[in-house]
């Protein structure tokens, strides 16, 4: 089992990547997706800028494998404080595996309203894309993962990082 | 159980149509509960819009008229971004002599995913379950004397809102049961739901004894059967369904059953008080209590919208096109 880094520590290496974009200038809201995307946000929010508008997404709604899958009967309420328009929205997210999630995390805001931009912001890539999806800044790449490996977050306290695997 | 409870469910127990809520089970009830309450946020947001039904098509069938369920039905469908075709039995092919089988499959052809039903004859909705195609659902938006599975549901969610501990609850249903597809639904929920003190409450010609049958006690004085009950649920008096004498005048029928300040002391204090609606002012209710502090009737047709995403999403859901 690979041993990543301690969250705490990607997480400042992601804050100060973020500062170096002009975040903290920009006034942005600050979206997590549930439930370890919000996590991950919450933490970088207290690191840049902890006036900024936070808000939480469950993408259950927007699934693409609904029809497939079905509904998983307790989906969060979605919470965005402020118009999204016209506004620099940080996307965040804890693993991107095939990007499917952030096709539907920006659909959904985007019911919203017409944000000016949009940057991700992840806690780890995984190999997997399906979509022409890449993050803006990441915390730990992943290169490899052994086969039915994934990727875990548990939290909120203490966030961890940690392989596991479904075989 | 009946056969309507056999094939509302697919092989592996999931929803496939919604028929009635007679043997649903507490899990299918509980999960339609909670997947509802995932749905309040979003009736209640700026955009009350999930893309989850796009693409999909819902019609309304009512053979009979109906506002406030066709509309819940119809604002759900829109909210969960499905096209929705309304047809009024009254001005449809019907009265040029099509069957219901004929409308069904004419309609079916059209690659409809899902219709929902109203109709005066009991069993109508199960009728049409039976024959229809395998990716076709069919809700039950009332049929007849039988059942009204929506209204079961979003009363009992009503009633796990505001008292989450369902199971321990005296409930006393008042009015005319003898007529009521939504009093058999709400039974048959709650009894899902493991409530064991139902009472059912009114006049013998509408409060026949032999409702025991139920597993419900039966009352024919109003003072003993709301006596410590935490909800009541009252009917409306369903004068289109009586062809008989069943009752005196309303005025005589408000003076033995109606709810009003005086009569709802009988419950206890917190007592819910719940009409599925319309009501009949001054007959089973008074105004006055109808908008008081312990009514919930019109929250009851709020949590209609979401009861209704929540059945329409688990059925396309469970479908796994």
């Amino acid at each position: 089992m690979a041993d990543f880094p301690d969250v705490a520590t990607l997480l400042d290496a992601m804050a100060s990547d973020l500062e170096a974009m002009g975040i903290r200038e920009a006034n942005p809201v600050i979206i997590g997706i549930h439930t370890g995307g919000a996590w991950v946000a919450e933490a970088l929010a207290r690191r840049i800028t902890p006036d900024a508008p936070f808000g939480t997404i469950d993408i259950s709604f927007y699934r693409d494998d609904f029809s497939r899958m079905g509904l998983h009967p307790q989906v969060r309420p979605s919470h965005l404080p402020v118009p999204v328009d016209n506004r620099v929205v940080v996307l965040v997210d804890d693993v991107l595996h095939t990007g499917r999630t952030i096709r539907a995390a920006m659909n959904e805001i985007f019911d919203y309203g017409r944000p000016e931009r949009i940057i991700l912001a992840v806690l780890a890539t995984r190999p997997g894309r399906e979509l022409p999806i890449a993050p803006d800044v990441v915390g730990q790449v992943v290169e490899t993962l052994p086969p039915g490996g994934h990727i875990r977050l548990s939290g909120p306290e203490p966030l961890r990082l940690s392989l596991e695997s479904t075989a | 159980m009946s056969a309507a409870a056999d094939i509302q469910r697919t092989a592996d127990g999931r929803l496939r149509h919604l028929l009635t809520t007679e043997g649903l089970g507490l899990d299918l009830i509980t999960e339609i509960l909670d997947t509802a309450e995932s749905f309040v946020p979003v009736t209640r947001n700026d955009v009350k819009k999930v893309p989850l039904l796009r693409g999909r098509t819902v019609v309304n069938l009512f053979f009979e008229a109906s506002t406030r369920t066709r509309s819940a039905f119809e604002l759900a469908a829109h909210r969960l971004s499905a096209d929705v075709l309304n047809i009024e039995g009254s001005s449809s092919s019907t009265t040029k002599g099509e069957t219901l089988l004929d409308t069904l499959k004419t309609l079916e052809s059209m690659h409809v995913d899902m219709f929902v039903i109203r109709h005066g004859q009991s069993g109508a909705a199960e009728f049409f379950a039976e024959h229809a195609a395998p990716g076709v659902a069919i809700l039950n938006g009332g049929d007849g004397r039988h059942a009204h599975p929506t209204q079961g549901l979003l009363d009992v969610f009503t009633i796990r809102r505001h008292k989450p501990d369902v199971a321990g609850l005296s409930v006393a249903i008042v009015g005319d049961v003898l007529h009521s597809r939504v009093a058999r639904s709400d039974i048959h929920a709650l009894r899902a739901l493991g409530v064991s003190d139902i009472r059912v409450v009114g006049p013998k010609t509408l409060v026949p004894p032999e409702l025991d049958a139920f597993g419900v006690s039966v009352h024919h004085d109003l003072r003993s059967g709301l006596d410590g009950a935490d909800v009541v649920m009252l009917l409306r008096l369903q004068r289109e369904r009586m062809t008989g004498h069943y009752l005196p005048a309303g005025s005589a029928f408000h003076r033995s059953f109606g709810l009003n300040e005086r009569t709802l002391r009988y419950a206890k204090p917190d007592a819910l008080l719940m009409h599925p609606g319309p009501i009949n002012r001054g007959v089973e209710i008074a105004a006055p209590v109808a908008y008081g502090d312990q009514s919930v009737i019109l929250e009851q047709v709020s949590h209609g919208v979401a009861i209704r995403m929540a059945v329409m999403a688990m059925i396309i859901g469970a479908h796994r096109s």
